[in-house]
């Protein structure tokens, strides 16, 4: 006898999740192409110029689809988007896709750059730091990292290009003139003070959460019980609190993620650094709404994603979680506790 | 809040630094405009002038007086950042202990709308928004506290549900307390300390996203003074001049720190108590 095949337990959660990211995403998408479609700038009038006579940008209007009702025209914006057609710009005339790949590169690897930089240095600063808890070191680092956290991003940003443009600095370039026609690789120091003007501001908010996890775990009765059972110290470090430290870091760094998409905007737009973000800022300047769209898409996709891996790589590293016929991630409020006002409504 | 809270808050020496700090930097936003030496818009020297005893900060890309603008430019930050901020908690708090107090489906239709507004990068929202509709300065603030919103809302929620779970608040039930006072009276203060930490983050953020939303050009509508307008204005006289971008940007830094620290000691302060984090 074959043993049965059984699915595993979080895949019905799995699959509820990503349903419930599509629609996020949706909704999202629905909301922005409204919102900019019925603003006051009309695209026909940003192509023409304000001279143009009536006729001409009633005819565009009518070829761009414009004069249609607004949910046709954002039911054939979707319908081109799914099948890979964003449309074409309304600045250079070139495909919206065709702009945005290039871009959207540069953005990704400035990101992963950053989450190769922090995602190492919170764990070991915050490990570190909560094993010498209430050190004189861990007092300073508190400190410094409080002072990080408080300085807005772009402060950051300017200070270092202001820093690197000083005489006797330039061994790092203060802003990115890439050569679009060589790959990243062989750019690399471009990328170094936009990498780590992001990694300072994103990085208190891991450390932190690292060693106040990591506290937590150490305090706990299960390694106050592998203490008496005279496991040497390093084992319960790195074995049995560290695992469980890592949990909450997961959802730190889609949170951190989400915040970088952000900040990136303002960094790209000071090292003027070629990614999503300058591209989102030219695109708003020039009123160019297809290009808007697209990046707001992009960007919504992105976080949806980034969303959904991190839930369930969090279900997947809890056991408890990850064989529960039902899961129910804390992270989204819906503990198990039934508050008093409730029960008196039928469920128990 | 009752005077014994403010003076436990007090105990904790960080808070005391967040306020002293804090009050400062809005004392010389405040009083500033009384003392700039000349008028925020007057061109009094050579563009980009290098400080004499004259002008201690030197001139700007215009000429301006960089001591004086940087005396006039802070209210216009500072009174849009607190709005900003107070707006999101009125609104934010109210929509989440709506939620976390009422029937099941009010409360996932609310908590169901601050996950999907909260997977957007509120940054790029307020781009968005200010940059189609306009920079009036209460815009803005608007748009801010939009971004802010359903951040306060999950905050008030969890705590809201985390309190009323408690015995105290089941103990008021079983007397036969009205819901009104359990709310105002159970609930609300017990739910005060992190909504004030999150109002003291909040600040500091909508600080680094004004000054960040002046410094792109989307922000305060120049000749007025504004610290973030500043750094974007002289940032091509950087190195002839760097005052005329280091004091608006130490500014706005010293503000954020300020908020930042006192939301730090009020949250310490509160958990050395006991008190429950949520």
């Amino acid at each position: 006898m074959s043993k049965p095949l059984r699915t595993p337990a979080w895949l019905s959660w799995f699959i509820g999740r990503l349903g419930y990211g599509l629609l996020t995403a949706w909704v999202i998408s629905l909301v922005v192409f409204i919102a900019t479609q019925a603003l006051p700038s009309d695209p026909a009038r940003v192509i023409l110029g304000p001279d143009a006579p009536l006729e001409s940008i009633l005819t565009l209007q009518h070829q761009l689809g414009l004069d249609q009702p607004i949910l046709r025209q954002y039911l054939r914006w979707l319908g081109s988007a799914l099948s890979g057609d964003l449309g074409v710009s309304l600045d250079s005339n070139a495909p919206v896709g065709s702009i945005l790949w290039g871009r959207f590169g540069y953005t990704l690897a400035l990101l992963a750059g950053v989450i190769a930089v922090v995602v190492p240095a919170a764990l070991g600063l915050g490990v570190y730091l909560a094993l010498r808890r209430d050190s004189h070191l861990d007092r300073w680092s508190l400190s410094l990292l409080i002072f990080l956290k408080a300085t807005p991003g772009f402060l950051l940003a300017i200070g270092l290009v202001l820093l690197f443009s000083m005489p006797h600095m330039d061994w790092l370039p203060a802003v990115s003139i890439l050569d679009p026609d060589q790959s990243l690789w062989r750019q690399l120091p471009f990328l170094v003070l936009p990498v780590l003007a992001l990694s300072l501001s994103a990085l208190p908010y891991l450390t932190r959460m690292v060693r106040a996890a990591m506290i937590d775990a150490l305090e706990s009765d299960y390694v106050i019980a592998a203490r008496l059972r005279g496991i040497p110290h390093w084992r319960i470090v790195w074995r049995h609190t560290l695992p469980n430290a890592l949990v909450p870091a997961i959802q730190g760094v889609a949170l951190t993620l989400r915040t970088l998409i952000g900040g990136a905007v303002l960094a790209e737009v000071i090292f003027s650094y070629p990614g999503i973000g300058t591209a989102l800022n030219a695109a708003i300047q020039m009123r160019d709404l297809p290009m808007i769209q697209a990046i707001v898409l992009v960007i919504t996709l992105a976080v949806v994603l980034i969303n959904l891996l991190a839930d369930l790589l969090t279900v997947l590293l809890t056991p408890k979680l990850r064989t529960a016929r039902r899961v129910t991630l804390i992270s989204r409020n819906r503990r198990g506790i039934t508050p008093w006002w409730r029960r008196s409504r039928g469920d128990a | 809040m009752s005077k014994t809270r403010i003076s436990r808050w007090l105990a904790e020496p960080q808070t005391r630094k967040g306020a002293l700090i804090t009050l400062l930097v809005i004392a010389v936003a405040l009083f500033g405009p009384l003392l700039a030496p000349h008028g925020s818009t007057d061109m009094v020297g050579p563009v980009y002038g290098a400080p004499t005893g004259w002008a201690l900060l030197g001139y700007d890309f215009l000429g301006h007086d960089v001591l004086s603008r940087l005396l006039s430019g802070g209210l216009s930050v500072l009174w849009m950042s607190v709005a900003a901020a107070s707006i999101a908690l009125a609104v934010g708090s109210t929509l989440g202990l709506l939620a976390g107090l009422s029937r099941r489906r009010l409360d996932q239709l609310i908590t169901w709308l601050a996950d999907v507004s909260l997977a957007f990068p509120d940054l790029i929202l307020v781009l968005l928004i200010v940059s189609m509709l306009g920079r009036a300065p209460w815009l803005i603030v608007l748009t801010v506290s939009i971004a802010f919103i359903p951040g306060v809302i999950r905050l008030a929620r969890a705590s809201a549900v985390a309190v009323a779970g408690q015995e105290f608040v089941e103990a008021a039930q079983m007397m036969g307390y009205s819901r009104r006072r359990i709310l105002f009276k159970e609930i609300l203060p017990n739910i005060l300390t992190p909504l004030l930490v999150h109002f003291g983050n909040m600040l500091t953020w909508g600080v680094g996203m004004l000054s960040g939303l002046s410094f792109l050009g989307y922000g305060v509508a120049p000749p007025t003074a504004d610290w973030g307008l500043m750094i974007n204005e002289n940032q091509a006289g950087l190195l002839v001049q760097p005052w005329a971008v280091l004091a608006p940007a130490v500014l706005i830094g010293v503000f954020a720190y300020g908020t930042n620290i006192l939301a730090e000691g009020i949250g310490r302060s509160s958990a050395r108590l006991g008190e429950k984090q949520p």
